[in-house]
């Protein structure tokens, strides 16, 4: 019994019930949802997609859960995406030989250190200038997209080179690189929050970065980090959405991850407040959003309802998750309990 | 305190006096640009404002470079290029900025078919002639306009139709469609034509179909949720070469072969399609020729001459299989 209600009341509890419905019910819909085949050495399959669509989420969001933890907000994520696209193909089209393994690394080095710039700029209004982390971004957000239009010319730029699109639909030792990506970068962190002091220092300033300071934590090189690390994450993740479909849409390319992103960390319990944080929460988080846009697709809705659905998964995990209606709940489940009590006894 | 009050009121007056006078010079000073512009005839150029869709297909870029490389200042033209990013409140945005601006003609190719009539209005009432470049307009009122340049959709969507039914229609498949833009005329016309085409064959069965926007990414999307959802797809028809481009990508990822397992049969003919065409990977495409810079320079000269212009202007199409995509693949401008 109380090892039940020990399950129940973990803060993941409902987010893995969610994320457990939708695979049945994708499951009944098409019971090849759960099958796996291997083709050419290579895993395929609907799971296998879904992590590789999931992939990109997942580093946004793993980005996303830092700042979060330091009482931050970063919503240019999804402009950086932009940006990292339209810098890594627009170099590899402009290189003698795009198919060139030295041209593609060249891009991807360049995509990611013009990120690291863009991350430095955001941590540098926040941590330096004091500016709130979501006017701070919003800069960047707003301004990222026009930046990676005027990389692209305005037009989204297409080339074909096999060595970049890897990095979004290949293969290695049978599994999708994004996914082995993501993967590697998630146990990367998770090694150095959890098994350094580090995530506690990150902890520390999200809860009071003055108290933290005068402790001696250096709470503006710990922010400062974050947001670089944060948009240093998007930028990989942007290589993969551009790589996926080899074409650089300053437009439509990461648009709206950033929200995505803030909901995965929020489903998976990590509070806007800052402070404590959960990776595994967030990686349900963004299994459940993936999951969720890969049913609507199953049940032949259109995509453009996709956003309706998230909200109402949200609202259902929000509410599941807030103490106000689990107290409620727990105290007519109480009240039924001692009624049903009072009832035996006074049958007896 | 009355005094004062006075002192108020006399301020008050003087402000809005000069506020009127501002006014005033403000639009004299448009006035005077209009002047320079609707004469033009410093150096005899036709000052044209054109309202582009967006960019979200190579088809699109063709397009877009076509017109620039033809209105230029050398071809005796001065040209106002707007990109409306798919947005039907940009493109209106635009063409009343054209408008304010006094240009001499104004051209475009409207996102949506519809919602045109206020806009094309006011043009009509500053005397400002619209030339229709790819895409037509839903309205009752045909006077809006005074020529519209473009492919024959439905013609298109037809012709994919056909060769559908003729050569693989002779057993029994499973289609789905990727449609364009909702609202947008190639989207409303192509599926038009395609379903006429294959509505005889009672082999070719349509399982599911929806929008892709025009766009890669779209297409690849609504592609992945499409196989998820369907086991028994024999064939991909795409409203243009991009999204069956994001198809293709989908249809790899799945572990399928396209142009094999599932066929591909798309419309516009831009290079990366081609190449997939020649490669194998696609099965058929129907042209949709996006040069149309030197029909749209023709016709503004001569309708700012003052001369009558068609009210129709059908661009040639052809179409390509994998043989002929091969052949015609070295010779392609875009």
């Amino acid at each position: 019994m109380t090892r039940v209600q020990a399950i129940v009341r973990h803060r993941l509890f409902w987010p893995v019930v969610a994320l457990v419905a939708l695979l049945v019910a994708n499951t009944i819909k098409n019971p090849t949802f759960v099958t796996l085949r291997v083709l050419d050495g290579h895993l395929f399959g609907a799971i296998i997609n879904l992590l590789r669509q999931g992939a990109p989420l997942l580093l946004v969001s793993l980005g996303m859960t830092l700042v979060i933890a330091t009482r931050g907000i970063d919503l240019s994520v999804g402009a950086v995406v932009a940006i990292a696209g339209a810098v890594g193909l627009a170099s590899v089209a402009g290189a003698p030989d795009p198919g060139s393994l030295g041209a593609v690394l060249t891009a991807f080095v360049l995509a990611l250190a013009v990120c690291v710039l863009a991350g430095m700029w955001n941590g540098f209004l926040v941590s330096v200038l004091g500016i709130q982390p979501i006017i701070a971004t919003l800069v960047l957000m707003t301004a990222g997209r026009g930046i990676a239009m005027l990389i692209t010319d305005g037009q989204i730029t297409t080339v074909t080179s096999a060595p970049y699109k890897a990095i979004g639909s290949g293969f290695w030792l049978g599994l999708p690189i994004p996914v082995l990506l993501a993967a590697a970068v998630m146990a990367a962190v998770a090694l150095l929050t959890r098994r350094t002091a580090l995530g506690l220092l990150v902890e520390s300033v999200g809860i009071n970065p003055e108290a933290s300071r005068i402790a001696g934590v250096g709470s503006r090189a710990i922010v400062w980090t974050v947001y670089v690390v944060c948009a240093l994450f998007a930028g990989l993740a942007g290589l993969m959405v551009s790589a996926d479909t080899m074409a650089a849409d300053a437009n439509n390319a990461g648009l709206f991850i950033e929200l995505d992103a803030i909901l995965a960390v929020v489903i998976g319990g990590t509070s806007l407040a800052g402070g404590k944080f959960s990776l595994s929460g967030t990686l349900v988080g963004v299994l459940v959003i993936t999951t969720l846009t890969v049913t609507v697709g199953m049940m032949s809705i259109s995509p453009s309802v996709t956003p309706l659905f998230k909200a109402v998964v949200v609202i259902a995990v929000c509410l599941a998750q807030s103490p106000a209606v689990r107290e409620r709940l727990a105290a007519r489940r109480r009240r039924a309990a001692s009624t049903a009590a009072a009832a035996a006894e006074v049958a007896a | 305190m009355a005094r004062i009050n006075h002192r108020h009121t006399a301020v008050a007056a003087l402000a809005a006096v000069s506020l009127l006078a501002l006014g005033a010079c403000s639009s004299g000073a448009k006035a005077g640009d209009t002047g320079d512009a609707a004469g033009g005839s410093d150096g005899d150029l036709i000052s044209i404002g054109f309202a582009q869709v967006g960019a979200e297909s190579g088809w699109r870029t063709a397009n877009t470079k076509s017109i620039k490389d033809t209105l230029t200042k050398e071809n005796g033209f001065d040209l106002k290029f707007s990109d409306a990013q798919q947005k039907q409140e940009n493109q209106i945005q635009a063409i009343r900025s054209y408008i304010a601006q006094g240009v001499d003609v104004i051209a475009f190719s409207p996102v949506v078919e519809s919602g045109w009539d206020a806009v094309l209005q006011e043009a009509k009432a500053a005397n400002i002639p619209v030339i229709l470049t790819d895409r037509a307009v839903d309205t009752d009122d045909d006077s809006l306009y005074v020529s519209f340049i473009g492919s024959d959709f439905v013609e298109e969507g037809k012709r994919a139709g056909e060769w559908v039914s003729e050569n693989l229609g002779t057993e029994p498949i499973n289609v789905v469609e990727l449609q364009g833009t909702t609202g947008a005329a190639p989207t409303i016309d192509r599926k038009k034509g395609f379903e006429e085409a294959t509505k005889g064959n009672s082999n070719i069965t349509v399982i599911d179909s929806q929008t892709g926007n025009f766009t890669r990414a779209e297409g690849k999307q609504v592609m992945e949720s499409f196989l998820q959802a369907h086991d028994d797809i024999d064939l991909v028809f795409a409203h243009n070469d991009d999204m069956g481009l994001g198809a293709l990508e989908a249809i790899e990822a799945a572990g399928k072969v396209p142009g094999k397992d599932i066929k591909i049969v798309t419309i516009d003919g831009v290079k990366d399609g081609m190449t997939a065409l020649s490669e194998g990977k696609f099965n058929y495409i129907v042209e949709c020729n996006p040069l149309l810079g030197p029909d749209l320079a023709d016709i503004a000269k001569k309708v700012v001459a003052g001369e009558t212009v068609e009210k129709r202007i059908v661009t040639k199409d052809e179409a390509f299989d994998q043989e002929g995509a091969k052949a015609a693949l070295p010779d392609r401008q875009y």
